[in-house]
């Protein structure tokens, strides 16, 4: 089914220079009871952003007014643990459309790229220096060119990024795997007859 | 012909199209799944009006969200409640078999797959679940996958899948007295961090390895993704066949001495490629602990935690933050510090052997007054079989209590949960914040650490205690 194409992002970003950052932290366990897929922003980084009595946790990134954007930018090794696609429903419903890091865990780059979230991998220094950039000044603004996988910022550095040509095309296009899947049936069929037959 | 590892022969005969600069179409032989991440991929396939592919190559179970007493009563937490309900109604509408609370066959996936046959040597297979790589323990190329790959497994019995690189851990040797499975595992991931082997499928070998049980094997592929690899797998072998023929509905299939040759042939060729290769010596590991909030922040349970000075500068910010969570400091040495809950249950630690091993390291003790003990059987059939060999009557004697199976206190979507601030040494896989309930504090640890915590209320050493 036919989803939003992804073009051109340009977007101030919000820091989160922690290394390791696991799906439960992204969203707790006991929010994944729900059975749909809307409404989960409301539960995204849940324990940091509020305290036990649910007030909002003044020195989390996500509480700090100077941060906006739709860009997340995080320490490496983002998103390891769980499978649990309900992290990447959290982090569009919230509103972001990349998330960029020096490494991602390798489930967790799927599920986004399954959901139209880009996972943009960097080199360790390049992300060392844009988180330095976007502490000092929050209205740096980055600037991510799908179609050329170039992330520019705005004070000027620019890096190249890796993307699997098919997956590129499907964020672009808006086209989903099921769809394409849909499409082979035939050639399933064949594979398992051949399967059956032991050859 | 070039020599081919086991992860390749499995994967290669498997593609049913390789997409160019893309991923590869991999056909699924054993698809499983449970109340949490499959709801939305049934409404998936409402939305486009299509039916279950290969209903009969999807079986499921309720596991995540069921209480571990009085299960014969109804859950009394509503959304989870109407998760397994869901479950159980997305299975009726779509023709998939479904073992649900109070089935005899209930347990959890990674546990009941194995034990009831659905997972064999050379099969693919996945679960929305990241603990699928459990499955390897069989020479199976098993691993957790999202709800959009859910739904396209239920929708085709395939799945797009760029095919990972290949690490090959190998541990030699004899291992020490009380040095478990779950500790060389541990030792692992602190040698190689919770990203070490990301983009990798892992094969495990060597001797110590080899010697392990089936149980012992699962518990080792089970955290393979705690260091990031996209799952791991340990070649079939007499202790794999000696298992898999004790299964009724494996041995009584009338292709069943086939199906024996064409496992023996499950096996990586000597020469074979590794984009990577690890060694380890099994004599020094000791009986692992982790300190930290990530299962990589490991160390052997008479070790210290580490100094600050030795933590790269741009990781010091999550290590500090990591202490602080936990009520540690770096330096710190964890031996004789307090707990207040132990945990033994879960897909990496709640088999049989695993109640056995606490069982028989508790047996004429008593538990510290101060200790919660959740002891919390993998399954109905574990649960069934420590009945049977009078486990639950010794853990009684000894001040603990046998639950009843599901995931428990390892992700704490039930009631177990661990309350804020408390210590929990835990046989499970992941030590992350809030991760056993909001602010609970978790020390994963084996079988028998998580027993002699359990006697002595305090972290020790189970080498000090073993008896015989």
């Amino acid at each position: 089914m036919a989803k939003e194409k992804f073009d051109i992002l340009e977007s101030t970003c919000i820091p989160l220079p922690l290394e390791n950052v696991d799906t439960d932290q992204i969203i707790p366990a006991r929010f994944l009871s729900l059975t749909t897929r809307e409404g989960f922003g409301e539960y995204l980084f849940r324990d940091w952003r509020f305290d036990k009595s649910g007030n909002k946790s003044g020195g989390f990134v996500l509480n700090d007014e100077k941060y906006k954007g739709r860009i997340l930018v995080a320490g490496k090794n983002f998103g390891c643990g769980s499978s649990r696609e309900h992290a990447v429903w959290a982090i569009t419903d919230y509103g972001f459309k990349a998330v960029v890091s020096s490494f991602f865990a390798d489930i967790f780059k799927n599920n986004s790229l399954n959901n139209g979230l880009l996972p943009v991998v960097v080199s360790d220094e390049f992300l060392k220096n844009l988180l330095d950039q976007i502490q000092k000044d929050p209205e740096t603004k980055v600037i991510i060119d799908l179609k050329q996988q170039l992330l520019t910022v705005s004070s000027g550095e620019s890096t190249g990024f890796e993307i699997n040509q098919y997956k590129k095309e499907c964020l672009m296009k808006g086209l989903d795997d099921i769809d394409y899947l849909l499409n082979i049936t035939d050639m399933i069929k064949a594979y398992e007859f051949r399967k059956t037959l032991g050859k | 012909m070039i020599p081919q590892t086991l992860f390749d022969k499995i994967w290669d005969s498997h593609v049913v199209k390789s997409i160019e600069g893309g991923p590869d179409v991999l056909y699924i032989d054993q698809h499983f799944i449970h109340e949490v991440t499959s709801p939305q991929a049934f409404d998936g396939l409402r939305a486009r009006g299509i039916p279950v592919f290969r209903p009969v190559m999807t079986l499921a179970t309720a596991d995540h969200n069921i209480p571990t007493k009085d299960q014969n009563l109804p859950i009394k937490e509503e959304l989870s409640r109407t998760q397994v309900e869901k479950l159980a109604e997305n299975c009726r509408e779509f023709g998939i078999e479904v073992f649900g609370l109070n089935h005899p066959k209930n347990g959890i996936v990674h546990v009941i797959g194995p034990e009831l046959g659905y997972t064999q040597p050379g099969m693919t297979i996945v679960c929305g679940d990241s603990h699928t790589s459990t499955h390897g323990a069989f020479g199976a190329v098993a691993f957790g996958i999202g709800t959009s790959e859910v739904e396209m497994v239920l929708a085709t019995q395939c799945i797009l899948q760029p095919k990972p690189k290949k690490m090959r851990i190998s541990v030699n040797g004899t291992l020490q007295k009380g040095v478990t499975a779950k500790d060389i595992i541990l030792y692992i991931i602190s040698k190689i961090s919770g990203g070490g082997a990301t983009g990798y499928f892992v094969e495990y070998a060597g001797s110590a390895i080899e010697s392990l049980s089936m149980e012992g094997r699962m518990t080792i592929c089970n955290m393979s993704i705690e260091m990031g690899a996209r799952g791991g797998l340990i070649a079939p072998d007499d202790t794999t066949y000696e298992y898999l023929t004790k299964i009724p509905s494996i041995s009584n299939r009338p292709d069943f001495y086939s199906l024996l040759k064409k496992w023996h042939g499950f096996r990586t060729d000597p020469g074979a490629h590794f984009d990577r290769e690890l060694d380890f010596d099994a004599a020094r590991i000791k009986p692992m602990i982790t300190y930290g909030t990530n299962p990589g922040m490991g160390m052997a349970i008479d070790d210290t935690i580490p100094s600050i000075d030795s933590i790269a500068s741009e990781a010091s910010a999550s290590f500090l933050k990591s202490l602080d969570y936990m009520g540690f400091t770096p330096g710190m040495k964890l031996a004789g510090h307090p707990v207040d809950y132990v945990f033994l249950g879960s897909c990496t630690n709640g088999r049989i052997e695993d109640i056995r091993a606490f069982t028989h390291f508790v047996k004429g003790r008593k538990k510290a007054r101060e200790i919660t003990a959740l002891i919390v059987p993998g399954s109905k059939k574990v649960e069934q079989q420590a009945i049977n060999e009078g486990l639950d009557k010794i853990l009684k004697e000894a001040g603990f209590e046998l639950r009843q199976p599901g995931c428990s206190s390892c992700l704490a979507m039930n009631e177990d949960k661990i309350p804020a601030g408390k210590y929990a040494v835990s046989t499970s896989n992941r030590n992350f914040e809030g991760r056993q309930g909001p602010g609970s504090r978790t020390l994963l640890a084996s079988p028998l650490t998580a027993a002699a915590a359990a006697i002595t209320g305090r972290i020790t050493d189970p080498r000090d205690m073993l008896q015989d």
